[in-house]
């Protein structure tokens, strides 16, 4: 489906504050995209300052996230949105959730960083930065699916989500040979486990953003799609 | 069909005699059940004024005990849809209607239908309030009766407070029911001119944009009405607000330029619509 052009309200404040809206969801992306880069980096390289810097750059990221719901309520009550606009808004207030929760995650890898910095290595863990790259890449196309209400991208980044599933479960395995091979190892098997799972947990939520871009473009749910009791 | 010319003997729809001896009859459907009974099925209707058509041939039902809102531009034809579910658009000179217009079956532009029972069975409520100034409360609400029975004191008060209490208005005015109607509130006013359709005990009330004088609060009672009365009347409601379309009704038609562009739950047409037009409508992007 071609992304469809949004065609202007007749109020043009409306549609400022619609712009202002979609510029500040942006803003947050950004930043929480680079905080996924930073945390990962932080613990690829043993950075622990990079890492600090990182949990830093979440207030931020909650700044964002307070600043875009209050833009929300604004436009809910002084607008009272209809039909896609109304699934902008609603979108628009789950997004940041998802966002700001993507940035808590990352927040948590930087405070593992910290820890394992401190700990001798285990071994690389080559496929870590891989799947990170790939989060990011998600949460990337997921803000562009949103900005030009492009379905394809959006289940693009739904798809991908699969990809990281199966290198969580490949890395998750590999951790539990090493584990059981070397019992020194399993404080920092833990950590790294811990890791994996909140990159896998980050592109959750971008899958969520996804399918909701998708309601927003389509106005059709596609959320647990055949698993909800009396779902057509 | 069906021009709208002079009634000829009353038929079927003479059975409405006396509307308001008919308190408390059985209804078909509850409003609880998910398929309500077709009220009006309206085909191919069509409405012109002089040679200008302003309906384009509808097709639609409305359904029995259920608000339907119609929404559209000024001059869509919002207006004149529904003064053609009473055959009161007739009344303008040079007016003419074509199509088909039934309610519970029977075509209101059939031979012998009596207009004047019609409009007791399909009663309406305008923009402005319109009560008759010099009459007292009372005389108001039972304005309508009057001009067709002989009401008996008991009686005429037993319907008066009837009517005044389905229009949440009696404990208001009970005690000042022999003042002028006039001097009630923009919003009492309009309650009064519901409590008097709804004295002569019709099946369906037409609301003309029954709010847009109102204040918030007075609209807030109407719209509170307008749930109460969904359990006993199939309404109909012309508005120009959305947000009350989409808070009272349980379908919305959109009209254009005379033509129905779209007819769906209200659920539907104000959160996913589908189409264009309704969506650049409801959403202010029009023109």
């Amino acid at each position: 489906m071609s992304p469809t052009p949004l065609k202007a309200h007749t109020d043009r404040q409306y549609d400022a504050q619609l712009d202002d809206l979609r510029a500040r969801l942006l803003d947050m992306a950004r930043r929480v995209e680079e905080m996924i880069a930073n945390s990962v980096r932080a613990l690829v390289n043993r950075d622990a300052a990079l890492a600090r810097r990182t949990i830093e750059d979440d207030h931020q990221v909650n700044r964002c996230e307070v600043e875009a719901d209050e833009l929300c309520l604004l436009i809910l009550a002084k607008r009272q949105p209809m039909a896609s606009d109304l699934r902008f808004l609603t979108l628009a207030l789950k997004m940041v959730t998802d966002l700001e929760r993507i940035g808590d995650l990352a927040v948590n890898i930087c405070e593992r960083a910290i820890d394992l910095s401190h700990v001798p290595e285990v071994k690389p863990w080559e496929e870590i930065p891989g799947m990170a790259a790939i989060v990011r890449a998600m949460v990337r196309e997921a803000i562009d699916a949103f900005i030009s209400r492009d379905v394809v991208k959006a289940q693009q980044v739904i798809d991908w989500d699969d990809e990281v599933d199966a290198q969580y479960r490949h890395v998750v395995l590999d951790l539990i040979n090493v584990m059981v091979n070397d019992r020194s190892t399993v404080e920092s098997g833990v950590m790294i486990q811990s890791v994996v799972k909140w990159l896998e947990r980050m592109a959750d939520h971008t899958t969520n953003i996804a399918e909701q871009v998708i309601f927003m473009v389509r106005g059709k749910d596609i959320r647990h799609l055949g698993k909800l009791p009396n779902q057509v | 069909m069906a021009s709208a010319g002079a009634p000829t003997a009353p038929e079927k729809l003479r059975m409405t005699q006396s509307a308001h001896s008919r308190p408390g009859r059985p209804r078909e459907n509850s409003v609880n059940s998910e398929e309500a009974a077709t009220k009006f099925r309206v085909r191919r209707l069509a409405a012109w004024f002089g040679s200008q058509q302003v309906l384009h041939g509808l097709d639609l039902d409305i359904s029995k005990q259920r608000v339907t809102a119609i929404i559209g531009p000024s001059g869509c034809g919002k207006s004149t849809f529904i003064r053609c579910l009473n055959r009161m658009h007739e009344l303008v000179p040079s007016a003419r209607v074509g199509g088909e217009v039934r309610l519970d079956d029977e075509d209101i532009y059939g031979p012998g239908v009596d207009p004047v029972l019609l409009r007791r069975r399909v009663g309406m409520v305008f923009q402005k309030p319109n009560p008759f100034p010099s009459m007292s409360i009372r005389d108001n609400v039972l304005a309508g009766l009057r001009l067709t029975h002989q009401l008996a004191r008991a009686h005429a008060n037993e319907i008066n407070e009837k009517a005044l209490r389905s229009a949440a208005l009696w404990d208001e005015v009970k005690d000042r029911l022999d003042e002028p109607g006039a001097g009630l509130s923009g919003g009492q006013q309009q309650r009064l001119c519901i409590a008097r359709a709804l004295a002569v005990e019709p099946d369906v009330l037409l609301m003309d944009e029954p709010c847009s004088a109102l204040d918030p609060i007075a609209t807030a009672r109407i719209e509170d009405l307008i749930h109460t009365l969904r359990e006993r009347y199939t309404i109909v409601i012309v508005t120009h607000n959305m947000q009350q379309a989409a808070r009272v009704s349980d379908r919305t038609a959109f009209l254009l330029t005379g033509e129905l562009v779209e007819y769906a739950p209200t659920d539907r047409i104000f959160t996913a619509p589908s189409d264009k037009r309704t969506e650049d409508y409801i959403t202010g992007k029009f023109g």
